[in-house]
């Protein structure tokens, strides 16, 4: 079975951390990744950029563009697509093409900041 | 990272918040204060034994409401009885855990925090150092450090500027529209140039004023999480960014600054960049320049060229052209002459930057360019008697000695060239 492990924390905290201590807490997740692999394997790991970089495509056949991220607490977390595209305009547009497929909620376009592929051993 | 930091991390996030959120249910900033230091110590008691709540900030405007309005009454029992309408106010206000806070209510909270810090009658240290005590909650010894000069010193100073605030008066209504923009516009100002103070600093200075390029990186955030849709805050966060990101490249080993075009850029933080360069992209869609965009603009330029010959300076012109129109400056117009100079000649450059010599007359980099585009066309005396200017303009002595290079390598020329 594959699990996906979703970090969730308190953005202002962590990104008013100081160079040093995002260090030390990166340290920190490595070495608890360490003994994850001791019995399971990794998919790809990432850290994302903070919701500030982020954009939203909401649901629909016209879909509306805006700034920032999803933060409504009725949807939940269902899925993600990861792209690889040459700008944040054609991020959104395959969004769009996403959000048209669907009445409620939307896709949020997050910049990633940190990606490890699977190949990668630790 | 010990045991109890996330504590101190997570009350430190929350603080604009639940001050800014306190102050206005006290209408006192004093009161909001130590509403909050009381709210913390119990959250430091708490905490630790029972967990982080859900949201701390909502927890610390509750537990600090209800310490503030204790602290009141007991005052009025040694003092005189506030006045009727202060209490009645007081116990008005429903503290309900469960109650979230109206995301307006909270982003004016914090904008009007960070606003009262900008009063116009503060001069410009003056009005960081509010920002720093009050908004950020550095203590009166870090920003004294930061700002080099003694506690006692820096101590008088918040005090003073705190005394000015409470007797202009502060304005509690919900601003309108226009004022909101208004406050928008001075507080990013103030925090730029927070920035500013950490990033100008050279030599034996620059470890000891990071801290401050850190907490305007913050409060820029802060800002943006209120405004995610605000094209010039998503600009001054990534020009904040890039500038950060070449701090490692930015002094040598004796601290003397590194020129732009010299700077190792493999030392610049590529994180940061990225990051930045998301945040200019996502600007650039609602075709609103603005100046803090146009010169994050710049500095994405120079960003994405891998070494300083790469650099598309005919786009770094055009943002400054743009920059020009939307706040004249010469400075501006003698920054746009290096990018012409670059890919259009020196003749060019200099034939642009001629008619500023009576506004830059003492401008040390005026000289300077200058100097070094007539060099560039061979006329050499012109070029001396330009750097020789330049000289006794300068304001360090990093200024001058790189100045002094170019007389040095003029000195060489001469006497490398035949009789």
């Amino acid at each position: 079975m594959l699990y996906a492990l979703l970090c969730y924390n308190n953005e202002a905290a962590v990104c008013g951390l100081s160079k040093e201590d995002d260090e030390a807490m990166m340290s920190r997740v490595r070495a608890a990744e360490e003994k994850i692999v001791a019995k399971s394997k990794f998919g790809p790991r990432l850290r994302l950029m903070p919701t500030t970089a982020a954009t939203f495509v909401k649901a629909g056949q016209d879909p509306l563009v805006i700034d920032g991220p999803f933060a409504e607490t009725k949807e939940q977390l269902l899925g993600f697509w990861i792209v690889d595209c040459a700008s944040l305009e054609d991020a959104i547009e395959a969004g769009k093409h996403l959000a048209r497929e669907r009445e409620f909620g939307g896709v949020e376009v997050r910049p990633i900041s940190a990606y490890i592929p699977p190949a990668e051993a630790t | 990272m010990n045991d109890l930091s996330w504590i101190d991390q997570a009350l430190s996030a929350a603080r604009p918040q639940v001050v800014g959120a306190l102050m206005r249910y006290f209408r006192d900033l004093d009161t909001a204060e130590e509403a909050f230091q009381e709210a913390c110590l119990r959250a430091l008691k708490n905490w630790p034994q029972k967990g982080p709540p859900r949201d701390p900030a909502a927890w610390l405007i509750f537990v600090g409401r209800n310490a503030g309005v204790d602290d009141i009454r007991k005052r009025s029992r040694q003092q005189a009885l506030p006045d009727e309408e202060t209490l009645s106010d007081l116990d008005d206000t429903e503290p309900s855990m469960a109650e979230r806070l109206d995301n307006a209510d909270y982003r004016d909270d914090v904008l009007r925090l960070l606003f009262i810090c900008c009063h116009p009658d503060l001069p410009a240290t003056q009005q960081i150092a509010m920002a720093l005590r009050i908004v950020s909650g550095l203590t009166v010894p870090e920003i004294a450090r930061a700002f080099l000069v003694s506690e006692a010193a820096m101590e008088q100073r918040i005090t003073r500027a705190k005394r000015k605030v409470a007797a202009a008066g502060v304005e509690f209504e919900t601003p309108s529209a226009v004022d909101r923009v208004e406050r928008i516009a001075t507080v990013t100002a103030m925090v730029y140039l927070l920035f500013n103070e950490g990033y100008s600093a050279s030599g034996g200075e620059a470890h000891i004023r990071e801290p401050l390029c850190d907490e305007a990186i913050r409060l820029g955030y802060l800002l943006l999480r209120m405004y995610p849709g605000e094209p010039e805050l998503m600009g001054l966060v990534a020009l904040m960014l890039f500038q950060h990101a070449r701090v490692p490249a930015r002094l040598d080993a004796e601290g003397e600054i590194v020129l732009l075009d010299e700077q190792d850029r493999s030392l610049w933080r590529g994180t940061l960049m990225a990051e930045a360069a998301a945040l200019i992209e996502k600007a650039a869609r609602h075709n609103r320049p603005g100046t803090y965009q146009l010169q994050a603009a710049i500095s994405y330029e120079h960003a994405k060229a891998r070494q300083a010959a790469d650099t598309d300076w005919r786009a770094i012109d055009q943002y400054y052209q743009m920059l020009e129109t939307l706040q004249p400056s010469p400075v501006i117009t003698l920054n746009r002459a290096v990018a012409v100079s670059k890919h259009a000649g020196a003749a060019d450059a200099l034939q642009l930057i001629e008619p500023l010599s009576g506004a830059l007359e003492g401008y040390f980099h005026f000289h300077g360019v200058r100097g070094a585009l007539l060099l560039d066309l061979g006329r050499s005396r012109e070029a001396r008697a330009a750097f020789e200017k330049a000289i006794s303009c300068a304001s360090t002595t990093a200024e001058a000695s790189h100045i002094r290079r170019h007389l040095d390598r003029l000195q060489k020329g001469a006497e490398g060239m035949p009789a």
